[in-house]
């Protein structure tokens, strides 16, 4: 949003009646590159058909499809009404579905922030080996999901992996754990993944807005006598809003869309006690007995509106608190 | 004045030991789990059904890797991922220079419009679509081929090359650009001789972002690429480890081959990522 005005401030409407005469002395940029609308257009078609196409088509489809009726092999029978959601709020899984989805992604979000927070502070400060670090930290954010979720389920394993081995020479825990199997710890052991896999990322946004930070208000602050704590709330914090805020936003949206750490660790549970919302939706349309295409895309449409709901929720929350 | 040097003193004892010692241990932590992922992808069969589990193998099979690329199966899916990967960048370049630098340099009816457009995609993932995604691949008879999926993810990883291109244009003074036109550049002519290589850093940037999203992408190819052959690797590799057989090493060995080209282009974008980051979104 802030790269548009950006970019608006540093360039002033090419047909502003306010153009200063040294613009106006210049033919080329009246003749040649002022034009009606259709070079926009032009610039902005293949743009307008992808998105069009292959974003906001499909949408269509999707709220479509929510309101039919599909054959088992996904051939079209017809409207449904809304048959589709009230035989999705009739599931019995729905309930512990949606806690699953609203603990997820409210662990993972929180936890995130607060150890990007102090990663990003660390990797602030000038040391030896530092990039080192910096690079080590991108490994799990470049590397393919499905990938670190199928390591995760290896080291996670009772028999044969790691995690149980080294935790019983900590003496953390007696004898092995079902990670994955195990009803109270399957949950936290997809949102520890979770967060290993988000903090690359938030790391990196809050690190630099920490860099956009003026160095002289730090040495203001140490003039001031404040302490070190004193000047992380009074001076770091709040100016590093504008990237909470983002990393916030983004990190809502990414971990409630996250589908393959849950899909992957969750594989040979059955039902539906550990899904959320989208790997719920997933299931009902391409995995289970159900093969429900339309009760699926009835789950997506709420999905879309849930995670918009929150976004919103947030932002109003967060705006209401800079008001008061 | 004695205190005063014992507190220099304990700063660069901070500075040089404790900071270089607490990186190594959190960057040992980041990658203790890769580790893993490598010592079991040289271990041989036998080993992996050892208990107690070891961290190392005892006999280093560097041979698994060696397996794995002579696998027809494997160099299918590569291939299939190559193939959709390198597309959907030369398509997202297509489409978002000329929509970045037009919406940088211009203000015309629409343009928010568009730029808002722009960003609402970037909050729908493929995967909160996905089954309005099979609905129309399987409608315009799609499905299990190469557009279908170079298509979505070029569609998907748009927003993300027109915001950050349109942050490097917008940088990009007006007046290098007029000065090359006086010097009697066409419009394309500046764009292609001045505008783009200024602005090379966003556009290598855009060009990893959206090669590795393309690269690492799985729902979407799970759902409409159900074909052996047309499998990508995301997708392919998990057939090496099933309710049937378990060849964990040979997963583990594929994944380190698709992953470490993947950390090595986005290392080498580092400089650029924080840039590139807060051009699209804090500041």
């Amino acid at each position: 949003m802030d790269v548009a005005t950006t970019a608006a401030e540093g360039s002033p409407p090419v047909a502003a009646p306010s153009a200063t005469p040294r613009r106006r002395s210049r033919p080329w940029r009246q003749n040649r590159w002022r034009q009606g609308s259709w070079p926009a257009l032009l610039w902005l078609g293949p743009s307008l058909v992808l998105i069009v196409g292959v974003v906001l088509y499909p949408a269509y489809l999707l709220v479509r499809a929510s309101f039919s009726r599909y054959s088992i092999t996904g051939l079209y029978r017809g409207s449904a009404g809304t048959d589709n959601y009230t035989n999705l709020a009739g599931q019995d899984a729905l309930p512990t579905v949606l806690m699953t989805t609203l603990v997820w992604v409210v662990a993972v979000v929180a936890i995130t922030i607060v150890l990007s927070l102090g990663l990003a502070q660390f990797l602030d400060k000038p040391f030896f080996g530092r990039r080192v670090v910096r690079w080590a930290l991108i490994v799990p954010w470049a590397a393919s999901l499905i990938m670190t979720a199928r390591l995760f389920v290896w080291i996670y394993d009772y028999y044969f992996g790691i995690l149980n081995r080294f935790l019983q020479w900590l003496h953390v825990i007696d004898g092995p754990v079902d990670w994955l199997g195990d009803d109270s710890t399957i949950l936290p052991a997809m949102i520890a993944v979770g967060v290993f896999v988000s903090l690359p990322f938030t790391a990196y946004v809050f690190l630099a807005g920490l860099q956009s930070i003026p160095r002289d208000l730090y040495e203001a602050a140490k003039m001031d006598g404040a302490s070190a704590w004193r000047t992380y709330r009074s001076v770091t914090l709040p100016l590093l809003r504008p990237a909470l805020l983002v990393a916030i936003v983004l990190n809502m949206i990414y971990v409630f869309n996250s589908f393959p750490i849950i899909w992957t660790l969750n594989d040979r549970n059955p039902g539906f006690s550990h899904d959320t919302t989208i790997t719920f939706m997933y299931k009902i349309a391409f995995k289970s007995a159900l093969r429900d295409v339309g009760m699926s895309a009835a789950m997506s449409v709420v999905n879309v509106l849930l995670i918009l709901v929150a976004v919103l929720f947030y932002l109003r929350t967060v705006r209401w608190r800079e008001e008061a | 004045m004695a205190s005063r040097r014992q507190f220099a003193w304990q700063r660069s004892v901070s500075r040089r030991v404790v900071l270089p010692a607490a990186g190594l241990l959190l960057a040992t932590t980041v990658l203790m789990p890769y580790l893993v992922m490598f010592f079991t992808a040289v271990k041989p069969d036998a080993e992996l059904r050892a208990t107690p589990p070891r961290l190392t193998p005892t006999v280093w099979r560097f041979g698994n890797f060696a397996d794995v690329v002579r696998d027809p199966s494997f160099q299918s899916w590569l291939k299939v991922s190559l193939v959709v990967s390198l597309a959907s960048t030369a398509v997202v370049l297509v489409a978002a220079v000329p929509a970045a630098y037009y919406t940088a340099r211009h203000r015309f009816r629409g343009r928010t419009a568009f730029l808002f457009l722009v960003l609402v995609t970037q909050m729908f993932a493929p995967t909160a679509l996905v089954v309005g995604l099979y609905r129309q691949f399987f409608e315009a008879n799609l499905i299990n081929t190469y557009a279908a999926l170079i298509l979505t993810n070029s569609a998907f990883n748009l927003a993300f090359a027109i915001w950050i291109l349109n942050g490097f244009f917008a940088s990009i003074p007006r007046e290098i650009e007029e000065a090359a036109a006086l010097d009697g550049c066409g419009r394309i002519g500046t764009l292609r001789r001045v505008t783009l290589p200024l602005a090379m850093p966003g556009v290598v940037t855009a060009v990893i972002f959206t090669f590795i999203a393309a690269w690492n992408e799985y729902v979407v190819a799970l759902t409409l690429m159900t074909e052996e052959s047309r499998k990508p690797l995301t997708v392919g590799i998990n057939s090496y480890v099933t309710a049937y057989e378990q060849h964990w090493s040979a997963l583990f060995a594929a994944s380190i081959i698709a992953i470490v080209p993947v950390v090595v282009l986005f290392a080498s974008i580092e400089r650029y990522l924080v840039g590139g980051l807060t051009a699209g979104s804090v500041r």
